[in-house]
């Protein structure tokens, strides 16, 4: 139920600008933006977002000033998660509205590449929030850590059932456990995974990259 | 909005100077301007010659290493919290190294336009760095040695340091001064007379400039001014004074802030008071007093063992002096063992002064162990024998007897100036390791025809001896004896071999550290067992199968190794150098620890102490395959 083309808000017609350009051929020169939300479940319908953590990462470097996290308002709450990701209803943090939060994740955004553990999940939560705003889906390319870091892995040593948490991701490259559960936090976990996965995946290009998402069978261990 | 990833590293940098010294709003503000950077292994952060960046960096995770021009030599380390690129940015030079990350490492880097501000706000700031350009290492504050940090070993030197109390700075009192009038050619003939290097100008009493050597040279001999021109037209002005009341390290700090040969010490330190000496480099390298022909001369003075008991503590300090200027270890374990044999020797002789009548024969006092092998440094426990010529069966027992209480006196000596008596009672005043040269043949003869383990373990004390006292032929005759022997019954090589193996891995898979398991030293790293043992026992085999004696020392026969073979020279050359760095290595950790130095904290290591240790590892592999296949010890286990 997305409104015509011409009744979108402003910020939406410039994120949507941002696509007239191309993506970068090398990797070094491509925008990553690196994402996690916290929810009240794992629900796409039912659930909401409670904060959403991005940082923007570009030639292995990630810039301390391009990096936020929102708490978000929401009416739904499920006490059942709060002891995962330790946001309260009333908690104490100042938090906006879901509407301004959407609004400043798309002005990261722009056309960078989606960077996400499990991202089929939080942009499943992001569209969710959209359309409920009357706004179109994201159109942003968007890479999985959970199915690369599959692929990086030599065939023998591929899971053949379960799926890879970040934590196990988290053990697999020494990456220290702080603040993990917070937005912020996994997306800076899952971008440090990401850099280490990119290494020994060593993609020729960002096309090349971009394909190794494809991996659909793997959907069925989630 | 929260931003986690600028509070991490505000926390993070918070720990490390010169970020320890901003205000938490300074840093908080800083680190949101800070970039994170992540860098595979061996990846460049920038090159030699490469324009300076607009960013410095500090490790956060990981470790990088700068190499010099050529990329040959690896200049330091930086691991986790320790600054680098960030003196180009200062000076507005190109880089003058080459930063490569020497395993998967995150970066921090710092944009210099955001931090510059600090600096001038700062003065803590500003002063860390001065001093961490001034003294060429990224931590002046750092106190573990690293880089070129001279000013440390100063100040290892100044406190508490009785070498130092025996040897005061002996800065020139008297004064050599002229007028500002005086004619330069007299100036330079009294300074040649006098033997110095720098003339005090004094006006009124009160120093108002200083002629040195240099500017004899700069001035004079360039002929920039003429020889008959008065101390004035060249005289360095105004003097830079101190107050006669400078530690060494002060002193050092001024000379190197100032760029000066001389300090002027003054009454009250300002150039108001009259000069009461000068101070020059030179007398610095004097007064610090690592010259050990004083302490062995002091040493041979000596007329009872307490005299000594000071004189070793002297020889402590010296060694760690050495350790702390990087002095060669081959240089420093050679010096030091000189001085050890010299109170080892002033013992025994003291020892004889003390006996009622002469030795009836001739006799030798060996040191074993690591004593025998001049590889010790620090104090351990005393590992001795006494070998006395072979008498008339009658007279066996009554010279045992002289010899033994000769022993004893000895090991009483040694054990009052500071060596611990050995617990397993390896020393001469037992009457099982005080014995004839036909008794000592004997008993190694039994050890290498029937080697069981604790014969193994005999041999591999005893066979290192050395002689630290007496009758030079016949240690000699004992040495011939072994080898011979080991000649016709090679199978206890092998057995030898099987003893030098049994010594745990120091490292398992992933080449992580194995710690004691249990025990006092649960979680320690065993440095002497699982590292230093295995190359001493692996030398000493070799040594023999190859049928040199006259060597005890584990890298010289290591050197004689590669000597002697060849096509293994890179192995033995390797085993060499793992040994000294092993043994420094101890050397350090017992002089930081007051201990023997053999059990290591891991946690208390840097990153680079870390790897240097597991660079030995692999060469400790290597020798030890080497002789498991050399000597066959599968036929003996």
């Amino acid at each position: 139920m997305a409104s015509k083309k011409e009744d979108l808000p402003e910020f939406w017609k410039e994120y949507e600008a941002s696509f007239l350009e191309a993506l970068p051929e090398k990797i070094t020169d491509a925008v990553f933006v690196v994402l996690d939300t916290e929810t009240t479940g794992f629900s796409l319908k039912k659930d909401r977002m409670l904060s959403i953590g991005a940082l923007r990462l570009q030639d292995s470097t990630i810039k301390a000033k391009d990096a936020f996290e929102v708490f978000l308002n929401q009416t739904t709450f499920d006490a059942k998660t709060v002891e995962i990701h330790g946001i309260l209803k009333r908690g104490k943090t100042k938090r906006i509205e879901e509407l301004e939060g959407l609004k400043i994740v798309l002005k990261l955004l722009g056309n960078a590449i989606i960077v996400a553990h499990h991202a089929g999940f939080d942009v499943g939560m992001l569209n969710a929030a959209l359309i409920r705003h009357g706004l179109p889906k994201l159109k942003n390319k968007t890479l999985d850590t959970a199915i690369l870091y599959h692929k990086s892995l030599p065939k023998a040593k591929r899971k053949t059932e379960g799926h890879y948490s970040l934590d196990d991701l988290c053990e697999e490259f020494n990456i220290p456990k702080t603040d993990r559960h917070t937005a912020l936090g996994d997306a800076y976990i899952t971008a440090i995974a990401f850099l280490q996965i990119l290494e020994n995946l060593k993609p020729i290009s960002l096309k090349q990259l971009l394909k190794k998402d494809r991996f659909w069978e793997f959907w069925k261990f989630i | 909005m929260k931003n986690t990833i600028s509070e991490r590293i505000a926390d993070f940098l918070k720990g490390f100077p010169p970020f320890s010294n901003l205000l938490k709003a300074q840093l908080g503000a800083l680190s949101e301007e800070v970039s994170i950077i992540y860098k595979e292994k061996n990846s460049f952060v920038f090159t030699v010659e490469e324009s300076a960046h607009n960013q410095f960096y500090v490790v956060h995770k990981g470790a990088v290493a700068l190499w010099d021009k050529e990329e040959k030599t690896v200049l330091d380390i930086c691991d986790e919290g320790d600054i680098f690129g960030l003196r180009p940015l200062m000076a507005n030079e190109n880089y003058r190294l080459t930063a490569k990350s020497e395993e998967e490492t995150i970066l921090y880097a710092i944009p210099i336009d955001k931090f510059r501000p600090y600096i001038k706000e700062n003065r803590r700031v500003a002063d860390f760095l001065v001093e961490s350009f001034a003294s060429n290492t990224r931590n002046p504050y750092d106190k573990t040695n690293r880089g070129q940090l001279l000013g440390d070993s100063f100040q290892v030197n100044t406190q508490n340091s009785p070498l130092l109390d025996l040897q005061p700075v002996d800065f020139s009192k008297h004064i050599v001064a002229a007028s500002e009038q005086t004619a330069i050619k007299s100036i330079a003939e009294k300074m040649t007379a006098k033997g110095i290097g720098a003339m005090l100008i004094e006006k009124d009493g009160l120093p108002i400039g200083i002629i040195t050597d240099k500017d004899l040279r700069n001035k004079i001999a360039t002929g920039d001014y003429p020889i008959t021109a008065k101390a004035k037209s060249i005289m360095s002005s105004p003097v830079i004074t101190y107050p006669a009341k400078l530690t060494i390290t002060q002193a050092q700090m001024a000379m190197m802030k100032s760029n000066i040969s001389h300090l002027v010490l003054t009454e009250d330190g300002t150039v108001n008071t009259k000069a009461v000496g000068i101070l020059s480099k030179h007398d610095i390298m004097l007064s610090l007093g690592d010259n050990p022909a004083v302490l062995v001369k002091a040493i041979k003075r000596v007329n009872t063992v307490e005299e000594i008991k000071p004189l070793r503590k002297s020889v402590m300090n010296l060694l760690r002096g050495y350790l702390d200027q990087n002095i060669p270890l081959t240089l420093t374990s050679k010096i030091i063992s000189e001085l050890n044999d010299a109170c080892i020797k002033k013992v025994v002789e003291l020892s004889l002064e003390k006996m009622d009548s002469e030795p009836p024969v001739k006799f030798a006092w060996l040191a074993m162990g690591s004593q025998g092998r001049s590889e010790q440094l620090l104090h351990t426990d005393q590992d001795n024998a006494l070998l006395f010529e072979d008498v008339p069966q009658s007279k066996f027992d009554k010279t045992r007897d002289y010899f033994l209480e000769l022993a004893r006196i000895i090991t009483a000596g040694l054990n009052h100036i500071g060596y611990e008596y050995c617990p397993a009672d390896m020393m001469g005043s037992n009457p099982k390791w005080c014995n004839s040269l036909f008794g000592f043949k004997k008993m190694t003869s039994k050890w290498i025809v029937n080697p069981g383990p604790d014969e193994v373990l005999l041999s591999s004390i005893f066979f290192d001896y050395n002689r630290a006292y007496g009758d030079k032929e016949l240690v000699s005759k004992l040495s011939y004896h072994i080898f011979n022997t080991v000649k016709e019954y090679p199978i206890f090589l092998s057995h030898l071999a099987a003893g030098a193996l049994m010594n745990p891995s120091p490292s398992g898979f992933f080449r992580e550290f194995l710690v004691e398991q249990d025990g006092v030293h649960k979680d320690f790293f065993d440095l002497k067992k699982r590292a230093l043992m295995p190359m001493v026992d692996a030398a000493r085999v070799l040594m023999l199968s190859h049928n040199v004696p006259d060597i005890s020392n584990t890298w010289e026969r290591y050197e004689k190794m590669a000597e002697l073979e060849p096509s293994n020279k890179e192995l033995f050359l390797a085993c060499s150098y793992a040994t000294k760095a092993l043994l420094r290595f101890r050397t350090k950790q017992g002089l930081l620890h007051n201990d023997s130095g053999r059990y290591i904290n891991l946690e208390q290591l840097n990153k680079e102490e870390k790897m240097k240790l597991k660079r030995t590892f692999k060469t400790i592999k290597q020798i030890q395959e080497v002789l498991n296949v050399r000597f066959m010890v599968s036929r003996v286990r």
